[in-house]
């Protein structure tokens, strides 16, 4: 795992971006961390910071993880892990609450729970312990990006079927005549759209996944 | 909020607000363990168990240590280490008593620790501001909920297996829609008791 000195790692950098971002996406195609992905994708403005956060969490534990790898003890590294984790986490906690108080107050516990996020710490995990810091930084840019997207893209077509808007204002020529499906915005809406998306991209990539099934 | 009875919120926390189905909290051993009815009714008891220890451990932690000390922001931290120590403990315990159980749960046991239910219901108590009993009653509510919905889903991917579904939707896909359609059925609950 040497880093050549030119570029982003020889071209490894890209490839570890395409990888967490698209072929192995953290949330459409390995279904990893579903539960924050389902709950505050009402509105596109809570899936973006709920993106946000995750990008922020997963390049800074990514980092530090990577930065500590040689002197973590392997029996420790779980609970090293999720103590790294942890803090950022409060950090952006804290940072939320002091600047945007009414976000903050919206999105409730699911911002304490990016710890139990399983992509954060399947990535500490599985990449970051192995890799340089510089790569380990564009793995948790790539995964969080993946996840971000994934996000917003469900957080859109809720936002429009269930209310009508988006980002809180009307679309000139839609919210005029269409009528919002209060389901979309509760949680039923919620499985059925990531149930819809995992398919798609599924169906996108083509049938070898299904396999291990 | 502070009057309603410890048994009314019981009652809600495993219907109409059904930890898994309302809050989407827990879902990736949900849709991982859901495969087979009785590995999820072990998972299911196992959750609700930690789930209940957990709450009542958290509470007590947060009123009478860390707000004493002015260290609320540290919740996150505490909550999760308290967390895994216990499950930890309860792991031991399962592989001394029953071996079986060990070895159907596998690699779910460990992961209990992040399982954002578990954490969830601690935050849940102290944003909602619960008193003790209360939160008694909502962390063993909030575990049977959760242990009721991944034995249901569990029963309908045993019989889903024998149907035509199209490919791209096999597995997980089609296990989302169908949670869907159970969350439908469990809003039919709600007005019947109401908390939060």
């Amino acid at each position: 795992m040497t880093c050549e000195p030119t570029g982003l790692c020889q071209g490894k950098g890209l490839l570890t971006l395409k990888e967490g971002a698209w072929a192995n996406n953290p949330l459409a195609i390995q279904v990893l961390g579903i539960c924050s992905a389902l709950a505050v994708t009402n509105r596109l403005e809570n899936s973006l910071v709920m993106g946000a956060a995750l990008i922020f969490v997963c390049v800074g534990s990514n980092l530090l993880v990577s930065l500590l790898r040689k002197v973590t003890p392997y029996r420790f590294r779980m609970i090293a892990e999720v103590s790294i984790i942890a803090t950022f986490v409060i950090l952006f906690d804290q940072f939320l609450r002091a600047f945007y108080w009414d976000m903050s107050k919206q999105l409730g516990p699911y911002v304490g729970l990016i710890i139990t996020n399983c992509i954060v710490m399947g990535r500490a995990e599985a990449f970051a312990l192995q890799n340089p810091p510089v790569l380990s930084i564009v793995d948790g840019i790539a995964n969080g990006l993946g996840y971000a997207v994934v996000l917003a893209i469900i957080g859109f077509f809720r936002e429009l079927l269930g209310a009508g808007e988006i980002l809180g204002r009307e679309i000139p020529g839609f919210s005029s005549w269409y009528t919002p499906n209060q389901l979309m915005i509760l949680a039923p809406g919620a499985f059925f759209a990531l149930g819809i998306v995992i398919g798609i991209f599924n169906w996108i990539k083509g049938p070898e996944p299904q396999e291990n099934k | 909020m502070s009057e309603t009875s410890a048994w009314v919120i019981f009652i809600a926390a495993i219907f109409t607000n059904n930890i898994l189905l309302t809050n989407f909290l827990g879902m990736c051993s949900f849709i991982a363990c859901s495969g087979q009815i009785k590995t999820s009714l072990g998972l299911g008891t196992a959750v609700t168990f930690v789930m209940i220890m957990t709450t009542i451990m958290n509470y007590i932690i947060y009123h009478f240590i860390l707000v004493p000390l002015g260290i609320v922001h540290l919740q996150f931290i505490v909550f999760i280490a308290v967390i895994a120590a216990f499950v930890q403990f309860v792991e031991m315990f399962v592989e001394r008593f029953s071996p079986k159980l060990y070895f159907a749960l596998g690699i779910f046991l460990p992961l209990i620790t992040v399982n954002c239910a578990i954490l969830g219901a601690s935050l849940f108590i102290i944003i909602r501001k619960y008193s003790f009993f209360q939160s008694v009653g909502f962390g063993l509510g909030a575990g049977i909920g959760w242990a009721v919905a991944i034995v249901l889903l569990a029963g309908l991917r045993q019989k889903m297996r024998y149907s035509n579904i199209p490919e791209p939707f096999q597995g997980v896909p089609i296990a989302m829609i169908v949670t869907g359609v159970l969350a439908m059925a469990f809003m039919g609950f709600a007005g019947m008791v109401s908390i939060q």
